[in-house]
């Protein structure tokens, strides 16, 4: 394989940005279809370049490659900063998931956007933002990364904002970039500190000084938490949660690639990348692993009372991500990724679907739809196929890579397995609490006159197609570790048979006790939205503090937008300085310039005209310059 | 001799001076394009000098394109220039702005001979300054420059234009003086001005302690830098200075003060300098969160910009005094890359100003419809401005966190650094705050109509754009060079 072939993996995007930003948008903007051909083309060329960069890696010794690097800056004696790329099989996986996913969700777009004034610009950042992404994936240096990092987080804002005309969408965008750059500055300190004691930016130099024990203790774990800090921002863990679900005023195809499936995972992707840093620090782990079972907890709880469809989906991510911290924390990559992998798949798939009713509906609000099973059937089935992978139903992909977490999880911490085990029942309850009143029942649309029964359709196969590919993935994406096979290239598997992977784990108990407790959900779910043997309006009654707790988010972002940034930073703090500024250091300055004023008129009475009395003063200084110089100099 | 290379590119906008006062009677079309003609020529002159400039190892520490004639026998003062890769990129950037802002000033319509007369003047000032290496030369270069800042500031300003201007010139001036006194004592002890010589006359004894000599160099510095609480005026000077001067006020004029700390108080002192460090470093910190804090509450869109220098040029302050090899290439890089992303982001407010004659944040709003280029152009000045990755903004503030955090010279610059990181949260803060207040949101009708940049404009805004990607993308064109100058530096302090 030629070495300029993971570099194109990034670059072809990048060209693409490039073409319809300098070229199609300003010459060509009667054709914008252009721009989304141009960009499907691309992407096309990454995913086809990232197959085989993935073969290649299964062929390799040790499965990684080597590619030479590029000096970017180097100061004598100080820094010395390349950039170059790592092909291993973190990096060939996480190819796969970026490169594949983006190029569904590329074609699926062009139905979703159809008509859209700012078709071209969309175009334009989702080509950047793959870019980004994909060069995320590869980059060998901590600059490097860092760099791509901070672009997806670019492109993030600009498509969140993407409808900018909209305020909501406008400070959705600027508290997305705010948040995670809160994380970010734990990162770039981990950065510099991880310089300051090992003087390389270089990731496998730092893997290989963790793992030798040079890079150990407390240097070693503040690292790897400030390294998990910028992980927390990007995949939205407890405390920087806030941004994801505001993050869905983006539009829908935006959500689905970016703030489910490739971007938000990149914080996951971050601790795997860094893996055996974390590995050598205890404590650090130990904090990924209750950072991320609380997150998970802690977000389907809100996800449970959600009325917007997207809102449910966007804290079910927050979930998962949380799932993957854990699967990090207790067992490691293999674990993590492989569910970063499966939830990639479905997760994109449920926003998709939900898109796709929104296409039909026009609007998210779940008590605003029903019936949609009739009318849009293939966007019925894709989405009960995403949402039994996403509750872990066997056979589907999500049912593996949960049931390793929880396997591992309730071999180490047993508390932390707990938690995740009512997260599996908030899981199942709050995806089927969104089939049954989305798709069950009848339609109960009535703010948009318009979009009465006759009206709804299914969407148009350039949305469906990708769809039902999505949905493919998402049922059968588990099986690619039924023989170990994907653990042992991420290299940590046990080896065993076909049929023993597939049907071996329904001897063993764990197994069958998530699949009871989703169960319960999914059934709690049907009493209460499709049968409504109990009634959901009664049990938020019974419950009015917890229900209000729930949907007021816990008050997080009272806390701290109008708490903490409002009241205590720029109305308090800020004021005080900004006052400080203006009167003591302007105003003194100020004062001394009257007061000068007025001494110089007082002085100017010195100033006789008489030259006898300058000579005397010159000859007074003359001889104070005399003396000076006499004791001194 | 050579050709003088130094001496024609600082003089080239005086003969487009000479030029313009010489036409009878001449049509604004002509001046205006002789002054673009002419800057233009400077920029391009100065582009062939750092073509030329000797990279080779042998070069280190060697004064490049010198050029030294008696001027004044009677104290030794030569005519002496000269360029080291500090020096250097300054050039170039003073260069690049000044025909930059030739290209801001296109619709000025009050007395235009004369703005263009003023604007060609400072602009050789102030390359005077940086490629001076005799001190009563330097001196006098950096007073010339405050005469047409004064006629450009009350003449052609806004708002409280003459309380502005005489602020600016005052503060300056107690800064001038007090830096003469410091170049008074060193030339009475060793009776040299030769700022190349005095780097090695180290030990001996003045009549002041160095310290005090430091210090009276220093302050002038830190007037022009500026360090807080000596900022004042740089708010009120930058907004009510037309667009053109504010571009070059922030993307140059404050570089004189990081400049001068580097070439004279570090180098002449550097024992001084490394037993204030800490003070300075301190200092440093509190300009970067304070003038961010500051900007925050910011109402007006161009004094927000200008509040947001005194944060930035904080890094310069805390790179200088980390007194590393490569903080002190962070600090250089970041005044280069502070110039065009600043000097870019005035030039827009100015834009934004004249076509919608509102500057006031609370009135501002959704003008992305109305002016599409301008909005994208000024997001991307923006993100550079906050630090973004790919621009020249992250590349020169990840090497001076770099060099800072790993800097051995001064106590517990660690914790300092780390604090001055914390100041990107807040730029990111303001940045976003200012872009979504002017830009997003519902387009307002009464700025319907309003234009977007026309050609010129575009030239100029996409100019400095290219010049912020590629910086940041390959901050080795200027690093490469930077280096050079400042490996003698630090061998200094080594010593």
């Amino acid at each position: 394989m030629p070495h300029q072939v993971p570099w194109l993996i990034w670059l072809s995007p990048m060209f693409s940005f490039i073409i319809i930003s300098l070229i199609l948008r300003p010459f060509f903007n009667h054709h914008p279809k252009l721009s989304g051909y141009t960009t499907i083309a691309a992407i096309g060329i990454s995913c086809f370049l990232s197959f085989w960069v993935l073969i290649e890696v299964l062929k390799a010794p040790g499965h990684r490659l080597e590619i030479p690097d590029i000096q970017w800056v180097v100061i004598e004696d100080g820094i010395s900063i390349h950039l170059g790329l790592i092909v291993d099989a973190l990096t060939a996986v996480m190819l796969i998931v970026v490169s594949v996913v983006s190029l569904l969700i590329q074609i699926y777009s062009q139905g979703y956007m159809h008509g859209d004034p700012g078709y071209p610009r969309y175009y334009a950042f989702m080509s950047l933002f793959t870019g980004f992404m994909l060069g995320l994936v590869m980059a060998d240096n901590l600059v490097f990364l860092f760099l791509f990092w901070e672009g997806v987080g670019l492109c993030s804002y600009l498509l969140i904002g993407f409808w900018f005309h909209r305020p909501a969408a406008a400070n959705a965008a600027k508290k997305a970039f705010i948040v995670t750059r809160l994380g970010d500055f734990g990162f770039l300190a981990a950065i510099l500190f991880l310089f300051y004691h090992t003087g390389t930016f270089d990731i496998e130099r730092l893997h290989s000084l963790a793992i030798a024990g040079t890079l150990a203790g407390t240097t070693l774990t503040w690292a790897a938490l400030g390294i998990f800090s910028g992980a927390a921002g990007k995949s939205a863990q407890f405390p920087l949660h806030t941004w994801l679900p505001d993050a869905m005023e983006g539009p829908t195809p935006v959500s689905a690639l970016i703030h489910a499936a490739t971007m938000v995972a990149a914080g996951v992707f971050l601790v795997a990348r860094f893996f055996p840093l974390f590995e050598h620090s205890k404590v650090a782990l130990t904090i990924v692993a209750v950072i991320g079972a609380f997150t998970a907890i802690f977000a389907a709880s809100m996800g449970l009372v959600m009325n917007d469809i997207k809102r449910v989906v966007a804290y079910s991510t927050i979930s998962q991500l949380g799932y993957m911290m854990l699967g990090l924390g207790v067992s490691g990559v293999a674990v993590g990724i492989f569910h970063l992998f499966n939830h990639a798949f479905f997760k994109a798939l449920l926003f998709l679907g939900a898109g796709s009713v929104n296409h039909a509906t026009g609007t998210f609000d779940i008590r605003e739809m029903g019936g949609l099973r009739r009318v849009m059937p293939w966007t019925y089935i894709t989405f009960i196929i995403a949402a039994l992978s996403l509750a872990g139903i066997y056979p589907l992909s999500g049912f593996w890579s949960k049931d390793e977490i929880l396997i591992y999880s309730f071999k180490t911490q047993p508390f932390l397995f707990t938690l995740a085990l009512i997260t599996v029942f908030m899981t199942a309850f709050y995806i089927f609490r969104v089939v049954f009143v989305v798709f069950g029942g009848e339609y109960r649309g009535t703010k948009l006159a318009h979009h009465s029964e006759h009206k709804l359709h299914e969407s148009p196969a350039v949305m469906v197609i990708p769809m039902v590919i999505l949905a493919f993935f998402s049922a059968v994406s588990g099986w690619l570790n039924l023989t170990g096979n994907f653990g042992e290239f991420l290299g940590h598997g046990e080896a065993r048979g076909l049929l023993e992977g597939f049907f071996g784990i329904l001897g063993k108990p764990l197994p069958w006790l998530s699949l009871i407790v989703a169960g319960l959900g999914i059934y709690l779910a049907y009493a209460m939205y499709s049968t409504r043997r109990i009634s959901p309006e009664a049990v938020g009654r019974t419950f009015v503090p917890l229900y209000t707790t729930l949907s007021r988010k816990y008050w997080f972002d009272e806390l701290y937008e109008r708490i903490f940034v409002g009241k205590t930073l720029v109305n308090g703090l800020f004021v005080g300085l900004e006052a400080f500024d203006t009167y003591a250091v302007d105003g003194s300055v100020n004062g001394i310039a009257d007061k000068t004023i007025a001494t110089g008129r007082a002085l100017s009475r010195v100033q006789t005209g008489q030259l006898q009395l300058y000579g005397l003063f010159i000859a007074m200084g003359i001889v104070a310059i005399t003396i000076c110089f006499y004791f001194f100099g | 001799m050579d050709f003088p290379y130094l001496t024609t590119v600082i003089f080239l906008p005086v003969v487009a001076v000479v030029i313009i006062a010489l036409l009878p009677q001449p049509k604004p079309k002509v001046i205006k394009f002789i002054s673009a003609l002419f800057t233009l020529a400077a920029f391009a002159l100065s582009l062939v000098v750092f073509y030329l400039f000797d990279r080779s190892p042998g070069a280190i520490g060697q004064m490049q394109f010198v050029e030294k004639v008696p001027w004044i026998s009677a104290i030794n003062a030569f005519y002496h220039l000269g360029v080291d890769g500090l020096s250097l990129s300054l050039v170039v950037l003073t260069t690049l702005l000044g025909f930059l802002a030739v290209l801001v000033s296109w619709k000025i319509e009050l007395r235009p001979r004369e703005y263009f007369i003023w604007l060609l003047i400072l602009e050789t000032s102030l390359l005077g300054v940086f490629c001076s290496l005799d001190l009563v030369l330097f001196f006098l270069f950096w007073e010339v420059e405050l005469v047409p800042m004064y006629f450009l500031i009350s003449i052609w300003g806004t708002g409280r234009r003459e309380y502005s201007a005489i602020k600016y010139v005052v503060y300056t001036l107690i800064g001038s003086a007090l830096m003469l006194g410091g170049i008074l004592v060193i030339y009475f002890t060793t009776g040299s001005l030769n700022m190349l010589e005095l780097a090695d006359l180290a030990p001996m004894t003045a009549v002041i302690p160095f310290a005090g000599i430091f210090f009276l160099l220093l302050f002038a510095f830190a007037v022009k830098l500026p360090v807080i609480p000596l900022h004042t005026w740089l708010p009120d000077a930058h907004t009510d200075a037309p667009t053109a001067v504010s571009v070059i006020l922030a993307g140059v004029l404050l570089k004189m003060g990081g400049y001068g700390m580097i070439r004279l108080c570090v180098t002449i002192f550097p024992n001084v300098a490394v037993t204030c460090a800490p003070l300075l470093v301190i200092l440093a910190v509190v300009n970067v969160l304070y003038g961010a804090a500051v900007t925050l509450r910011q109402k007006d869109l161009k004094r927000l910009i200008a509040y947001s220098s005194i944060s930035h040029m904080g890094y310069v302050l805390l790179g200088i005094f980390a007194l590393s090899q490569v903080s002190l290439v962070g600090a250089t890089l970041q005044m280069f890359s502070h110039g065009i992303i600043t000097g870019l982001l005035f030039a827009l407010v100015g834009l934004v100003y004249d076509k919608s004659h509102e500057r006031n944040l609370d009135r501002l709003g959704g003008l992305a419809r109305q002016m599409p280029v301008i909005a994208v152009v000024f997001s991307v000045g923006g993100l550079a401005a906050l630090g973004l990755p790919s621009t020249s903004g992250f590349a020169a503030e990840f090497i001076t966190f770099v060099g800072c955090f790993t800097s051995t010279v001064v106590e517990g610059i660690r914790l300092y650094t780390i604090l001055g990181v914390l100041g990107v949260v807040i730029t990111a803060g303001y940045i976003l705050w200012m872009l979504q207040r002017v830009f997003y949101s519902e387009p307002l009708e009464k700025f319907n109509g309003v234009p977007d940049a026309d050609n010129v404009e575009k030239l100029c805004i996409f100019s400095f754009v290219a010049a912020i990607m590629a910086i940041g993308l390959y901050p080795a064109i200027l690093t490469d060079v930077i280096r050079l100058g400042i490996m003698p530096i630090i061998k200094l302090i080594g010593s």
